[in-house]
């Protein structure tokens, strides 16, 4: 057992790697991409500063629509798109063009929930105040929303861990991944034992760093 | 300061059109403490922010210091702004920043450098009287002393202007007074003008030197705070003056009343002589002292009696047309 576990360390730090690889990418755009896309989805709805009821409503469907794809199918749909980012469609690069796009819109819902929790009596003053739009962005509501942030970004960080074992199937790799070959298709009871648990600390690990992040920033 | 004139402000809300403002006109001037009060849905605070277009008028024009702001570009609006403290009834401080970073945030919005910010909080923080909570977040923080930081940060850039939206609707009675003594303070250390709407006549009472009424939109009533008080005309008026001076007699006592029940206001001289002394002694008739207090209104006295006069008719009359005589107002609730 001890000596099959040591066979498996190449493969098992291999497939971190590659988690980290995946999950490292989407969330990066998901920051990149998924906030603001947030903030517009934010302030174009009704009574904000650009108000815009059919770009709004346009945006959010298209946001519904993307989100509402089973991963699985989103990365075959496209397949054609990452052929053109990362010339190829096969490994954790290939994989990371779908989970972007996953975790943008993952993201940008969740983002924009927590701009929403923000007191629009702050935004009201610091309008009274004369500061600009992008004053009001950058300094109140993106501060206040920040905790809310945080949270978000764990969640959408741990699901992205959870997609990532689909990257498989475009050989993506991951430790989910080594999961399912191992442990499924191969009856490695043991072997999928230790990844899941691995996992487990892993999401363990994130949720607390998250919570503990936005805890501290949230002075509310 | 700032002139009203003709202001109307409709809202559309599903085919409904409500109009929150109509045909509103007046004048503040430099260094009062101007009042407006109503019921809530009267359009007091929709009128008050038009001040800073906050909230922009359908009809009419809003001059701050004689310019017309109904016409500013989004750039001088904002310029406008940065010139005008406001403060709200749930103090709308940002949760995330300290006491020092709240006050200090409309000085960067409007390009202070750091060297002013840092000789300009803490001496706001000083005037307010939080020097010591300068890094403390205003979760920790009660509700007055969040209105001060609120009142410090609408100082922040010199303003000479104050707009405060019902500032101490949430606070307890001790707090309310300490936070109108501070902004009376404020308006004579500095001449500040102060806009201030409150659903409340005891705090118009106790701060403001003149005061509008408003219901339904329009302003029924435009007077200073000692003429409303001992001469309300406008049913509305009276309503909140008869509120604010909590003359309400049980029903009780109401129902086994004989005779009339008068209310008479003395104001100014009247206050002071025997007039009831005087009627005893000049007309036969019984006089029943129910209710009574002295109000002080901008320093003035303002005494408020109910009584209750009973006898022949007559003599009931000659007694009410020899205080109408002699008082300041007279009025007939009951009989």
């Amino acid at each position: 057992m001890v000596d099959q576990l040591l066979n498996l360390l190449p493969d098992l730090g291999k497939a971190f790697f590659e988690t980290f690889q995946m999950v490292g990418i989407s969330l990066s755009m998901a920051l990149l991409f998924g906030v603001p896309i947030a903030l517009i989805l934010f302030i174009t709805d009704r009574g904000l500063f650009w108000e815009n009821t059919g770009f709004h409503t346009f945006a959010g469907v298209l946001v519904n629509i993307i989100g509402s794809i089973p991963f699985v199918i989103l990365l075959v749909i496209l397949l054609p798109l990452t052929q053109r980012i990362v010339k190829t469609t096969i490994g954790p690069l290939a994989a990371s063009v779908s989970l972007s796009v996953a975790a943008i819109v993952f993201y940008a819902r969740l983002a924009e929930a927590s701009l929403r929790e923000v007191d629009k009596g702050v935004i009201e003053a610091a309008t009274a105040m004369g500061a600009s739009m992008p004053q009001i962005i950058t300094q109140v509501l993106l501060v206040e929303a920040l905790p809310g942030l945080i949270r978000g970004f764990t969640v959408t960080a741990i699901s992205l861990i959870g997609y990532s074992a689909m990257a498989g199937i475009v050989g993506g790799g991951g430790v989910g991944d080594l999961a399912i070959r191992y442990g499924y298709y191969r009856y490695q009871m043991d072997v999928m034992a230790v990844t899941v648990t691995l996992l487990i600390i892993l999401v363990q690990l994130i949720q607390t760093t998250g919570d503990f992040t936005a805890k501290k920033t949230d002075k509310a | 300061m700032i002139k009203f004139e003709d202001i109307s402000i409709t809202f559309t809300a599903k085919q409904n059109t409500v109009r929150a403002v109509s045909h509103v006109s007046f004048e503040v001037n430099r260094g009062e403490i101007f009042g407006i009060v109503g019921k809530s849905g009267a359009g007091k605070s929709t009128l008050l922010r038009t001040v800073n277009l906050l909230e922009k008028p359908c009809g009419g024009k809003v001059y701050v210091d004689g310019v017309d702001i109904t016409t500013l570009n989004k750039h001088s609006v904002r310029k406008l702004r940065q010139k005008i403290g406001m403060i709200f009834q749930h103090y709308n401080l940002i949760h995330t920043k300290t006491v020092y970073e709240n006050v200090s945030f409309p000085m960067k919005i409007s390009g202070k450098n750091a060297h002013e910010i840092s000789k300009k909080v803490p001496e706001l923080l000083g005037i307010v009287g939080l020097s010591d909570k300068a890094q403390v977040y205003p979760s920790q923080l009660s509700g007055g002393q969040k209105q001060r930081v609120g009142i410090a940060r609408a100082l922040a850039n010199d303003s000479q202007l104050l707009l405060c939206d019902e500032p101490t609707s949430a606070l307890d009675l001790e707090t309310t007074q300490s936070i109108l003594e501070l902004i009376r303070d404020i308006n004579k250390k500095y001449g500040i003008t102060v806009l201030l709407i409150s659903h409340e006549m005891d705090v118009i009472k106790s701060i403001c030197g003149r005061v509008a009424v408003m219901s339904k939109g329009a302003v029924v009533e435009l007077d200073d705070v000692f003429a409303i008080f001992s001469k309300p005309q406008h049913e509305v008026t009276r309503q909140l003056v008869s509120h604010s001076l909590n003359l309400e007699i049980p029903e009780g006592v109401l129902q086994n009343i004989k005779g009339k029940l008068v209310k008479v206001i003395y104001s100014g001289s009247s206050a002071l002589n025997p007039v009831l002394a005087n009627v005893v002694r000049k007309y036969p008739g019984d006089i029943n002292i129910l209710h009574g207090r002295i109000d002080y209104i901008n320093n003035q006295p303002i005494g408020i009696l109910l009584i209750n006069v009973n006898g022949k008719n007559h003599y009931v009359n000659n007694i009410i047309n020899y205080l109408k005589r002699t008082t300041a107002a007279v009025e007939v609730i009951y009989g």
